[in-house]
């Protein structure tokens, strides 16, 4: 557990950082979250002692951490920057293993640990083991750095803009990943970003700051709800309802979805489909490749051509993954202008379907609570 | 990498063999430089012998180049730590300025003080090429970006060890260019040293030129030359060792 009590950090007459109290839980994602020059990176400095307060105390597990070396407290907490900041004459291996060498590990250890970290991040360790930083993209560059960071298997793991200097796409795939990852690891997390959507994807709690000072610090779904007062308000925009879509894997409203083969009686399955209240009935080929739907409230005759009945789909194009985020989901159905997504696994194989109407739900949660 | 390697061998054995070569046969020299001045009664330096000047002039540019190595990288090393900044600014703007004095102002000035002969001279050699030693040695350290710094001290590392793992492993290229072009210009400006009564190659070329005989210019200038050449071909050997051993380190 971390604690920070009474945090002021001053440069001359400038306070960057307001007599903070803060409580990170053991194994909690705490995002601190706030415009650019509120203080987010200097609160998570201090916590490493990368800078020295002006004044009060920051305790992990209780000990204070003016206690320790502040080399040997480092060697204890990962440590994630913007910039990666991968050493340019160092394999990728050798960065991995950095921390681990400090320590003292055997080769022996460290070789094994690192091909560990490869496996947890998704990365061949026979391919990128012995690359250069130079050759890596910006994606793979920033999932080595995370490695690194969890490197000596650190209780506490700090991240200031770890996804922040890659494009839109690959951020939000990292950000799947790293939910996935922390869910197996249960990491103490502070995590720092100026993106509210990126807050609201990873965090067990939001701290939100402005001018040095706590806001509000609660739950993604608290402040989006009852944002405590006009800056909140401000910072999370209009759209609320459609920022809290991010927070809910697809999985979650995922359902069931009726699949037919193109062999098989198309005017048989819709009639029994239409029974049960869907609309869309997937048609998948031999190899189980979706291929299309029948609308199935339209009548079909029993001679109509296949070719008539089915409705190709740009299968990538709309198809969603179960983790991806439900927004993904609506602004696919959206540009598409349909009300009924396919879930589809890395296969492309269908595994279910998402429908309009059940986001809906999740939003009207929202709207409701702030009419309250 | 290999084929680099093996490159730059080849080059510095082919240096060293022509060098000794001529060093010790004197004749080569008599038929060379009786070839190119047909007139002159005389083409080799007579009071002095080749091996005997080339050996005065190395003790000057080794004395003079070691104690400048190890001091201009440790200046330039100790103005980059924390506690040395203050004194960045005026090392590195004065390391520059001291450059535009010619050696030989350096020697009239040192003469008076220190006196005749090989003292005066090494120090002028020293306080001259010392100045792009300490001026590489900052540049190559600032030119490390300063989240890999930020980076390795937030991993865990020490300030020694940041030195030795990230700073001069990035910065090993320009420093040693720095002491690389140092030294080739010292091999040169110790000729001037023959003026103060140091001896070496500058010997015969000031003798040279006083009695008009540009066959003795041309002795010692060839010689200081190769002796240039050989010493940066050796200084790139060590280049490449240092920077792979420095990448072992880390
Ligand atoms: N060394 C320093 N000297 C003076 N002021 C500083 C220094 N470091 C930071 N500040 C100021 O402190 C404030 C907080 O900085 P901090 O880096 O914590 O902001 P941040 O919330 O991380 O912003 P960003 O999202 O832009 O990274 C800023 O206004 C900054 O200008
Ligand atoms: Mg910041």
């Amino acid at each position: 557990m971390i604690k920070l009590i009474d945090i002021t950090k001053k440069y001359g007459e400038f306070t960057a950082v307001d007599d903070i109290s803060l409580k990170v839980k053991q194994g909690e994602v705490c995002v601190l979250l706030g415009p650019s020059g509120c203080g987010k990176s200097t609160t998570l400095k201090i916590i490493n002692r990368m800078l020295e307060p002006s004044n009060g105390n920051v305790l992990i597990e209780g000990k204070n951490v003016r206690d320790f070396k502040p080399e040997l407290l480092r060697r204890k907490i990962g440590y994630v920057i913007q910039y990666v900041g991968l050493f340019p004459h160092m394999t990728v291996g050798e960065n991995i293993g950095i921390v681990p060498k400090l320590l003292g590990w055997e080769k022996v250890k460290i070789s094994r640990r690192t091909e560990q970290l490869f496996t947890l991040i998704g990365l061949d360790p026979g391919f990128y083991s012995n690359k250069y930083p130079h050759e890596l993209s910006g994606g793979e560059a920033q999932r080595i750095g995370v490695a690194r960071a969890l490197a000596a298997d650190p209780p506490i793991l700090l991240m200031d803009e770890p996804f922040g200097a890659v494009d839109p796409l690959t951020r939000e795939i990292l950000q799947t990943e790293f939910v996935k990852i922390q869910k197996e690891l249960k990491k103490t997390v502070v995590f720092v970003t100026h993106d509210l959507e990126e807050a609201i994807r990873v965090a067990v709690r939001i701290v939100l700051m402005q001018k040095g000072r706590i806001v509000q610090h609660d739950t993604p779904e608290n402040i989006l709800a009852h944002p405590k007062n006009k800056f909140v308000h401000d910072f999370i925009g209009a759209d609320r309802a459609l920022k809290r879509l991010s927070r809910f894997p697809v999985s979650n409203i995922m359902r069931e979805a009726p699949v037919v083969k193109s062999s098989d009686d198309l005017f048989k399955a819709a009639k029994s489909v239409d029974k049960r209240g869907f609309r869309f009935l997937w048609v998948i080929d031999e190899n189980e490749e979706l291929l299309g739907w029948i609308d199935t409230t339209r009548l079909i005759r029993n001679k109509e051509k296949k070719e008539d009945v089915i409705t190709r789909i740009p299968v990538s194009r709309i198809a969603v993954r179960s983790d991806f985020t439900c927004k993904t989901a609506l602004s696919r159905m959206l540009a598409e202008g349909i009300k009924v997504v396919p879930v589809v696994d890395e296969n492309q194989k269908i595994i279910g379907e998402i429908s309009l109407a059940d986001i809906e739900k999740i939003t009207e949660e929202v709207a409701h609570t702030w009419q309250e | 990498m290999a084929g680099v390697r093996i490159r730059s061998w080849i080059s510095l054995i082919v240096i060293a063999g022509i060098f000794l070569f001529l060093i010790f046969n004197m004749s080569v020299w008599q038929h060379m430089l009786g070839t190119i001045f047909p007139n002159e009664s005389e083409v080799v330096y007579p009071r002095a012998q080749l091996p005997q000047l080339l050996r005065e002039h190395m003790i000057l540019v080794l004395a003079s180049s070691a104690a400048a190595i190890i001091t201009g990288t440790s200046i330039g090393i100790l103005v980059t730590r924390e506690r040395g900044r203050p004194w960045l600014g005026i090392v590195s703007d004065m390391s520059s300025l001291a450059q535009t004095i010619p050696p030989v102002a350096v020697l009239a000035l040192a003469v008076p003080s220190i006196g005749f002969g090989f003292k005066p001279t090494v120090l002028a050699l020293f306080l001259y090429s010392i100045l792009p030693i300490i001026r590489n040695t900052i540049t190559g350290i600032e030119s490390v970006p300063g989240r890999l710094i930020e980076a390795a001290l937030g991993l865990g590392m020490k300030r020694s060890q940041v030195l030795f793992k990230v700073e001069l492993p990035l910065s090993i290229k320009l420093i040693m260019a720095g002491i690389r072009t140092s030294v080739v210009i010292n091999v040169g400006t110790a000729t001037v040293g023959a003026v103060v009564g140091a001896g070496g190659l500058g010997t015969p070329i000031i003798s040279g030129l006083v009695r008009e005989n540009p066959a003795f210019v041309l002795e010692g200038a060839i010689t200081a030359a190769l002796l240039a050449l050989f010493l940066d071909q050796i200084l790139a050997r060590t280049e490449q060792s240092l920077s792979r051993s420095l990448e072992k380190t880390t």
